[in-house]
């Protein structure tokens, strides 16, 4: 029963680890940009979260109708003042400028919020549970967490595939020079693919902080679990991200299950394991969706 | 009245130049053909007309408005559209997603999915194959397709024939009164000298950048195309 507790556990928090990774695999696989600044901005938006908590006393869910937009704002403004000049230079330049600005956003919280863990407090619904059997129980957080995660990455496939905008997404990821030629503004989109993956990233952000305490420099941890979800779902792949990031969660439970110490080692493990035996990831795919 | 006037234009990439003073014309549901070898600089003449690439001198006029610093994407709202060397389809797409992306403009005109299976029938079939598993002949078709979608009032063909059966591109070829026939002028570059002479009623030839040669295709003599083509002078 241990067991299944860990499996089950570590599936919910995947789900968080899901949502933070979707909007890193959005970026890259619309515009080859491994963004470096993901973790950083995420903990940018919790401490977005903390501010408004800080002033009006607003609940950290509500807060999210805030944070949301500024942060898809803020994706629109990185995109069109950092990525889009960096792109043009080649495609190091956004690895090295993404760098630059995580560094600046770490800085920056280090200098407004101090180096002290902070809390998003949602009061006693952090703490209940739904009580299974004896030895097994849910938190309810932790179900709101993955159940957000899934409707989150199947919007994000849906709009894929059905919507215009979409379409035109996968053709410019394709090959943007010629979506140019079916009219396709190849800037508008990248844009919206950074405010969708902004917004996500919102999220994400403030159901950590929810979750557990945060610093300002709390950002690259969580980037190395987004990347270690996205490459084991395979790049690009939205529905491979969600997948990856319940299985790197349950193999850190399962992992802690085993040697308490060090959960983290045993997703690190497994995100190795499968790069050597399926270097693209378990969804192959080149390409969105 | 010219429905595209390109004047004098001036093509670079970096320190190469690539077109030296070209210069043409094409009328509403006319045909135009650019021949030349490999390297002559069609592709570029062609690419500079869509918008992938900007003259360095010289203008592009379409319906007697200046379009040389026009971005492609705003091109094709204007009714120009491509079908660019080498077909270049979408793969993560499928072929109706493909054609319905030709269509991203919505341009009106009298394209239509339906009008685009009932032009091209072999793709009905193909609907929901993803793009990547079509063959070259069908592939090339979809991109004809999907340039139509997007109504055009001029049809740009990138040497259409490139690595196809004979007998596939005489397929594709038979589309194009059809397409000519709802007013689209069409702009065809081509490395077969006899397909481009028997699809347009007029024929540009570059060779390293220049036009060597234009007129009708009755009026071209077979030598005379053959220096101007080679640039070997006539003896």
């Amino acid at each position: 029963m241990v067991w299944v507790n860990a499996v089950l556990q570590g599936a919910m928090l995947g789900g968080l680890y899901a949502l933070f990774a979707c909007g890193l695999s959005l970026m890259f696989g619309v515009m080859r940009v491994v963004n470096l600044a993901h973790g950083d901005l995420s903990v940018l938006a919790a401490y977005g979260s903390v501010a408004i908590f800080d002033s009006f006393g607003w609940n950290p869910f509500v807060t999210l109708l805030v944070v949301v937009p500024g942060m898809a704002l803020v994706g629109a403004v990185m995109q069109r003042l950092v990525l889009e000049r960096s792109l043009r230079i080649g495609p190091l330049a956004p690895l090295l400028a993404t760098f630059g600005l995580s560094i600046a956003l770490e800085n920056l919280l280090l200098q407004i919020f101090s180096p002290d863990p902070r809390i998003l407090p949602i009061g006693s619904f952090g703490i209940s549970s739904w009580q299974l059997t004896n030895q097994l129980s849910i938190s309810w957080f932790a179900l709101l967490t993955l159940g957000v995660a899934v409707v989150v990455l199947i919007g994000i496939e849906a709009f894929l595939k059905r919507t215009k905008t979409g379409q035109a997404m996968r053709a410019t990821s394709d090959d943007p020079s010629t979506a140019e030629l079916m009219g396709i503004d190849a800037r508008w989109i990248y844009t919206v693919a950074a405010v969708i993956a902004m917004a996500t990233v919102a999220v994400a952000g403030v159901f950590l902080g929810m979750r557990t305490t945060f610093t300002p420099s709390s950002g690259p941890d969580y980037l190395i679990f987004a990347f270690e979800a996205v490459v084991i779902g395979g790049i690009g792949s939205v529905r491979g991200t969600l997948v990856g990031g319940i299985l790197l969660g349950i193999a850190q439970t399962v992992g802690a299950q085993i040697n308490t110490a060090d959960p983290v080692l045993a997703g690190d493990l497994f995100f190795l394991a499968v790069m050597v035996l399926r270097p693209r990831g378990l969804f192959r795919s080149s390409v969105l969706a | 009245m010219s429905l595209l006037e390109v004047d004098s234009v001036d093509v670079h990439y970096g320190d190469f130049q690539a077109l030296w003073s070209v210069s043409l014309a094409v009328g509403a549901g006319h045909a135009l053909a650019i021949i030349g070898a490999n390297g002559a600089g069609k592709s570029t003449l062609l690419r500079t007309i869509a918008g992938a690439l900007y003259p360095s001198s010289g203008s592009v006029l379409f319906e007697q408005r200046d379009i040389s610093r026009l971005p492609a994407h705003a091109r094709v709202k204007l009714g120009i559209a491509m079908v660019p060397e080498g077909r270049r389809l979408f793969p993560s797409l499928t072929v109706e997603e493909n054609l319905k992306l030709g269509g991203f403009v919505r341009r009106a005109g009298p394209w239509s999915l339906a009008r685009t299976y009932e032009l091209l029938p072999l793709l009905g079939p193909l609907r929901h194959r993803s793009a990547h598993q079509l063959s070259g002949g069908e592939q090339q078709a979809v991109a004809i397709g999907r340039a139509l979608m997007s109504n055009p009032r001029l049809l740009l063909l990138d040497e259409l024939s490139l690595g196809l059966a004979p007998i596939v591109v005489q397929h594709l070829y038979e589309v194009i009164p059809d397409i000519m026939a709802t007013g689209t002028a069409v702009l065809l570059v081509e490395q077969d000298i006899g397909r481009a002479m028997s699809a347009a009623s007029y024929v540009h030839c570059l060779l390293e950048g220049r036009v060597t040669l234009e007129g009708g295709p009755a009026e071209l003599d077979h030598t005379a195309v053959r220096a101007a083509y080679f640039g070997i002078r006539p003896r």
